[in-house]
């Protein structure tokens, strides 16, 4: 019941400062509201007992992406708001498309719950309280070569800044 | 009931005054040791030596007239104090500030909260305090603070990377990210992880330096360059805030130091079997003594040395301590790992 509650008050403030984000008319007030979107996502993974994952999260979006955008944004000046399109009628085709897009999804996933309700994901692991050492052992074993292959990317995108900002090296 | 809310209430009402007043009196403390240093007297009006000056300031701070500028994004500019202020303080919710005592034959750990992922938390909640500074700086829509905003984020996104990889290196040898198995893994080791790792305890020292916009590295608001760096359009209570987290902040970073690296309670020498009667002196009295001995350390260094130019600043993160905590890393892992077999 209690974990009910908090489910769906974290699941209500999450979507509430999501439409925030595309609403606020400020950059800057829009990039905070995704801060403090990211940091009731922690709350959910927290409800889920993934401490680790919770703060890892917070580090990372919250805390290291997020401030990227801000210096973008504050650095770029976007005070103008931006000229619409000339074509009047593209942006509701978009939105027709989009939400249609949408509807299939969840007719489909409608349809194949009712089709074969029991399969689908494989039963969650155990999790205890120190699930550190548990997704530090999963990560280099059962997903070694993903985690490699992230890791490569990482590298590439890290030289590839590199280049492009320094341009005689 | 009583072990699910009284208590760790009690505990953080404990804690958060302690902090508030540790702040007033390590800010007399800071221009008693300048003045010390610079062979002058220091405040010596209020009170004896200057004891009470503290509150005078307060008072000061309190009355003082509160201006937002007309072209400041005001609700921007009232929030971001409150959020460099907020995550200076629920960072102490991790410190562990001495061992297990019984108060009425009832066991109570001295720390609000012990996760499992202690240290992590403390690196997530100062990631969040950059939001206050910059947002400060943008919202007083004015060039210094701007600047200042930008140089302090710059400087603390940089030597947060340095200050992360030397947490890496002690949990490898702790093997643990909880505060509290940090410490006892201390105790079991016989020593502190100060002699296992001093090259770790070194760049984080450094980067604590950083991380808290003290001096050499005060760059965010270097006087004569900036004014007062991002916080120059606040006055009275809103400029206490700032003012309040930056020293709330030095006390976290020398706390964290005083747990990782100096053995949090433990009393010196722990395994020494001589030194035993040591032990009469309560454990969250050494705590607090080793953490005013590393906060000494930063008003000492301030007295001591100049400031650093921008570019020495970014070379020495990124090109020296940055490499040599990852190398500090490969070399503990490798040891670690011979030793195991």
């Amino acid at each position: 019941m209690g974990q009910a509650i908090a489910f769906y008050t974290l699941a209500a403030c999450i979507l509430g400062f999501g439409v925030l984000v595309i609403t606020a008319k400020n950059t800057v007030h829009s990039v905070m509201f995704l801060v403090v979107n990211f940091l009731f996502v922690a709350g959910l993974y927290v409800l889920l007992g993934a401490q680790f994952l919770a703060v890892i999260q917070v580090v990372v979006y919250a805390g290291g992406i997020v401030v990227l955008y801000l210096f973008v944004v504050m650095l770029v000046n976007l005070k103008r708001p931006p000229e619409a399109h000339q074509d009047r009628r593209r942006r509701g085709r978009l939105g027709v498309t989009c939400s249609l897009v949408v509807l299939a999804e969840l007719v489909a996933i409608a349809a194949y719950k009712y089709v074969s309700p029991a399969a689908g994901l494989p039963p969650a692991l155990p999790m205890g309280p120190d699930n550190v050492a548990q997704v530090g052992m999963l990560l280099y074993t059962d997903y070694l070569i993903p985690f490699e292959l992230a890791s490569m990317l990482l590298l590439v995108a890290m030289v590839g800044a590199i280049v492009l900002a320094k341009r005689d090296l | 009931m009583i072990d699910l809310l009284v208590i760790p209430l009690i505990k953080i009402v404990i804690v958060l005054t302690g902090v508030l007043i540790t702040v007033m009196y390590l800010v007399l403390l800071e221009r008693k040791v300048q003045a010390w240093v610079q062979v002058r007297l220091g405040p010596m009006r209020v009170g004896p030596h200057g004891v009470l000056q503290p509150i005078a300031d307060v008072l000061k701070l309190f009355v003082k007239e509160d201006i937002t500028p007309v072209r400041a994004d005001k609700v921007v500019f009232t929030l971001a104090p409150i959020i460099v202020l907020v995550p200076a303080i629920i960072a102490f919710a991790v410190i562990p500030f001495g061992d297990q005592v019984s108060i009425f034959g009832k066991p109570v750990p001295l720390h609000i909260a012990d996760l499992n992922v202690g240290l992590l938390y403390i690196v997530a909640v100062a990631s969040i305090g950059i939001y206050g500074i910059i947002l400060g700086g943008w919202s007083s829509n004015s060039k210094y603070p701007l600047l200042g905003a930008l140089r302090a984020s710059a400087q603390l996104i940089s030597y947060e990377v340095a200050v992360t990889l030397t947490f890496v290196s002690v949990i490898l040898v702790s093997g643990s990210l909880s505060m509290v198995d940090i410490v006892t893994a201390q105790k079991a080791n016989g020593v502190w992880f100060a002699f296992v790792q001093p090259l770790a305890l070194f760049i984080y020292f450094v980067g604590a330096l950083a991380e808290t916009n003290r001096s050499p590295f005060d760059l965010p608001e270097a006087e004569q360059e900036l004014v007062a760096g991002f916080h120059t359009e606040y006055s009275g209570m809103r400029f206490a805030l700032f003012f309040l987290a930056e020293y709330a902040n030095m006390i976290v970073v020398s706390a964290v130091a005083t747990t990782l690296f100096f053995g949090g309670w433990l009393r010196p020498f722990p395994s020494v079997a001589f030194l035993h009667f040591l032990d009469f002196v309560p454990t969250w009295i050494w705590f607090v003594v080793k953490t005013f001995l590393v906060l000494y350390l930063f008003l000492w260094i301030r007295a001591t040395l100049p400031r650093y130019r921008y570019d020495q600043l970014m070379r020495l993160g990124w090109k020296v301590l940055i490499p040599l905590a990852i190398a500090n890393i490969i070399v503990t892992a490798a040891v670690k790992v011979a030793l195991s077999d």
